[in-house]
């Protein structure tokens, strides 16, 4: 029995629809914590070089962590990794919601799926019980849809992860859903769930977890529990969420705006988090074992949907983005997007590519099945949400996202087809920001906010400064929330309410009964993010700087309106952050980890 | 005495349940614990708690007597007692007498008011 785990694995092929459940590795939970750590070395260990993301030999790994399902604030986070189809390298992304906890009630940390199932299936689990089953009344549903269905026939109890048709039409940036309306997003991990036809993941358990010190677990858990409640912010983010982010991100230029041509958006009145929540927000809605409940669900009486969200990220690419200016169409794209299961994010980066490509002639009716694309068309937004699920017309382009759809229009369009390493930058536009800009760059499933929320480090200490000092706070924060992502934890209690880290030193051996110091925590967060560069570095002839390069639009065109206009990061100075973060990382000039730093995080296994 | 809640306020979270379990058994485990949340998604969107109200119809109908009231007037099940014939779960008109397999007597709320403690939207209390 490994205390704080559930203790099993559960390997599922679904080539031969068989199952195996083995032990709990130990070493593995020792030197890898758990959630992305356990991705981490999974992949990297059991993936050769070169495998097809959508083919037989790509495996999708489900892992919880050492504090998932337990009385820790924020431990609702699941963690899904995969050979990412949108961009090649290493993927993961996690979602909130009672997953992970179910996982490890019914006494498993992970599971791996591997090989392709000649037919639709799903995979049910209650406690020691998990068949393949048939899945052919699923496919095709929505994700809401089959969601309902799914728990109509096996109980409410039962927690399901599950993807919608974008995912089963290989939408590359397809997502993982569950529990109405949330999504492990990013990067295709549910392209891949999709392309081995698994529909579902449906996990009900009633397993206690075991705990080295119930008594001393107890009091942490509370105390952490009574500064989240006690936190100045709290009301704030229960009221509004990440939709709270909406007018300050405006504010401080960095709300992608019309294919991030600028980071301000002038319409703002019926797209504020205050605005959000007096028309639309139903229900305050937690992950598990939360008490700052972000999760806003909505219902739209415009078009009559309900909708989680939408989050701050929905908001900046199905609004802004896009050009529209009103909360109740964007939470009904957004509901467009959960229901065929496709990521918010992606879809709106791509989509408002697709419109400045049209407004700039690089495109034309012909190439967009005769719909005139235009800034702030709410309609053609949803058609163009419905054409990308359904791989139709221009949509088949689409779905393969923006660095592949620059190459089909051509014309320049790729110095603005807004990705790094093949994934859409997510919702900070980052030239008045040089450390939101490095995080962009240096992240490591490609160019994604949620390993270093640096841009409050710009705004705190000067944003034009490009300084050794922000390339080591992206360093840092690129080692705290993975290391939460490790754990199976939400970054909200320490960025947004304030929490200290410290807690997490008690709660840990409280836990697992292993005494190990935050630095002892941070050592493990820095072997993962050398390993899935590592991972980078394997898949890719040639990787190096290149890979870590900006759109040139964030290089080459200031921005022209709002609070940053006028200003940009140099190329020079791009350059300048990459030879500081690697030094500082004891990477090579072409940032790649050296021997030495491999051997010095215990990383022998991977060859120089 | 009785738990009461305010359904309006309930974000689904479980730390109450987990509290429950906490200090109930002294195990980490939702499902041992001793007031339900039914989630009522996608449509209308809303959690609804269910609580004992303390109506002792359990007590009522225990054929050995084994339902008692503590010293705050909770019913709760002596497991000494208790022959695990499941009539006070089925009498139970907030269906909040639960069972586990790990454990052969029933488990209903003693007031212990852990979840009133640790619920962080005031959507618990004691009346």
């Amino acid at each position: 029995m490994l205390n704080g785990y559930g203790g099993q694995v559960l390997r599922v092929n679904l080539t031969q629809g068989s199952v195996e459940k083995s032990d709990l590795d130990p070493d593995l939970a020792r030197d890898y914590l758990g959630g992305r750590g356990f991705a981490a070395k999974i992949l990297y260990s059991e993936l050769e070089k070169g495998v097809d993301p959508l083919g037989e030999a790509n495996k999708l790994v489900v892992a919880a962590g050492p504090i998932s399902g337990l009385l820790i604030p924020g431990a609702g986070k699941t963690t899904f990794a995969a050979k990412s189809p949108a961009t090649g390298g290493y993927a993961d992304s996690n979602v909130g919601g009672m997953l992970s906890a179910e996982m490890k009630f019914a006494g498993y940390d992970l599971i791996i799926a591997e090989g392709v199932s000649p037919k639709p299936v799903y995979l049910y689990i209650d406690n020691d019980t998990v068949e393949l089953r048939d899945a052919k009344d699923y496919w095709g549903q929505g994700a809401i849809t089959a969601e309902t269905a799914l728990k109509k026939e096996l109980g409410d109890d039962f927690q399901i992860a599950l993807v919608g048709p974008g995912a089963e039409n290989l939408v590359k940036y397809a997502c993982i859903c569950h529990d109405f309306g949330r999504q492990a997003g990013r990067a295709g991990v549910g392209t891949v769930m999709g392309s081995k036809k698994l529909k579902a993941i449906a996990v009900r358990g009633n397993k206690s977890i075991p705990v080295a010190d119930v008594g001393e677990f107890r009091r942490v858990g509370r105390e952490m529990l009574e500064f989240c409640k006690n936190s100045d912010a709290w009301d704030v983010w229960v009221r509004l969420g990440t939709a709270g982010v909406n007018v300050p991100s405006n504010e401080w230029g960095s709300f992608p705006t019309r294919n991030f041509q600028s980071g301000h958006f002038e319409e703002m009145d019926k797209m504020t988090g205050e605005y959000m929540r007096e028309q639309i927000v139903v229900t305050d809605k937690a992950c598990f074992a939360c008490p700052c409940a972000c999760g806003k669900y909505s219902y739209t009486k415009k078009w009559d949907v309900h909708v989680e969200g939408p989050e701050y990220e929905t908001a900046a690419f199905l609004g802004a983005d896009v050009g529209i200016p009103d909360i109740e169409d964007v939470a009904y794209a957004n509901y467009l997007c959960d229901e065929l299961g496709i990521d918010t994010i992606s879809a709106g980066n791509v989509i408002a590519f697709a419109i400045e490509c049209f407004e700039k002639g690089i495109i034309t009716t012909e190439d967009t099945d005769g719909l005139a694309l235009s800034f702030g068309d709410s309609e053609g937004v949803f058609e163009l949400i419905q054409k990308i699920a359904k791989r139709e017309g221009i949509g088949d382009v689409l779905a393969e996202g923006v660095r592949y759809a620059a190459e089909v229009f051509g014309g320049g369009s790729s110095d603005f087809a807004m990705q790094i390493k093949g994934l859409e930058i997510s919702g900070y536009e980052s030239r008045d920001a040089p450390a939101m800009m490095l995080a962009y760059m240096t992240a490591d499933i490609g160019a994604h906010h949620n390993r270093a929320w640096a841009i409050t480090y710009d705004i705190e200490v000067g944003r034009d400064g490009v300084t050794p000092d922000k390339a080591a706070k992206v360093i840092e924060l690129q080692h705290i929330r993975p290391l939460l992502d490790a754990l199976g934890g939400c970054r909200l209690q320490w960025v947004e309410l304030g929490m200290p880290l410290d807690y997490y030193v008690p709660a840990m051996k409280a836990i697992t009964g292993v005494d190990r110091s935050w630095d002892d925590l941070i050592h493990i967060a820095e072997r993962v993010w050398n390993l899935t560069r590592s991972f980078w570095v394997r898949e890719m002839d040639g990787f190096g700087r290149e890979w870590d390069y900006p759109p040139p639009r964030w290089y080459t065109d200031p921005v022209p309106t709002g609070p940053s206009k006028g200003k940009l990061i140099t190329k020079e100075n791009v350059d300048k952050l990459l030879d500081m973060y690697y030094e500082q990382r004891g990477w090579d000039q072409n940032g790649i980890p050296t021997r030495e730093k491999l051997d010095q995080l215990g990383l022998d296994f991977v060859p120089s | 005495m009785h738990l009461t809640a305010d359904s309006s306020k309930c974000t689904g979270c479980r730390l109450c349940q987990l509290a429950c379990s906490l200090y109930h058994f002294q195990e980490n485990n939702p499902k041992k614990s001793c007031l339900a949340i039914d989630p009522k998604f996608p449509d209308p969107g809303v959690f609804e708690v269910r609580t004992c109200t303390q109506c002792g119809e359990c007590a009522e109908v225990c054929p050995v007597e084994a339902i008692v009231q503590n010293e705050k007037g909770a019913y709760y099940i002596d497991s000494e007692e208790c022959t695990a014939c499941l009539e006070c779960v089925e009498v139970c008109p907030e269906n909040v007498i639960f069972t586990h397999p790990d454990r052969e007597a029933p488990f209903q709320c003693n007031l212990c008011e852990a979840c009133v403690d640790f619920c962080a939207y005031g959507a618990l209390s004691v009346e």
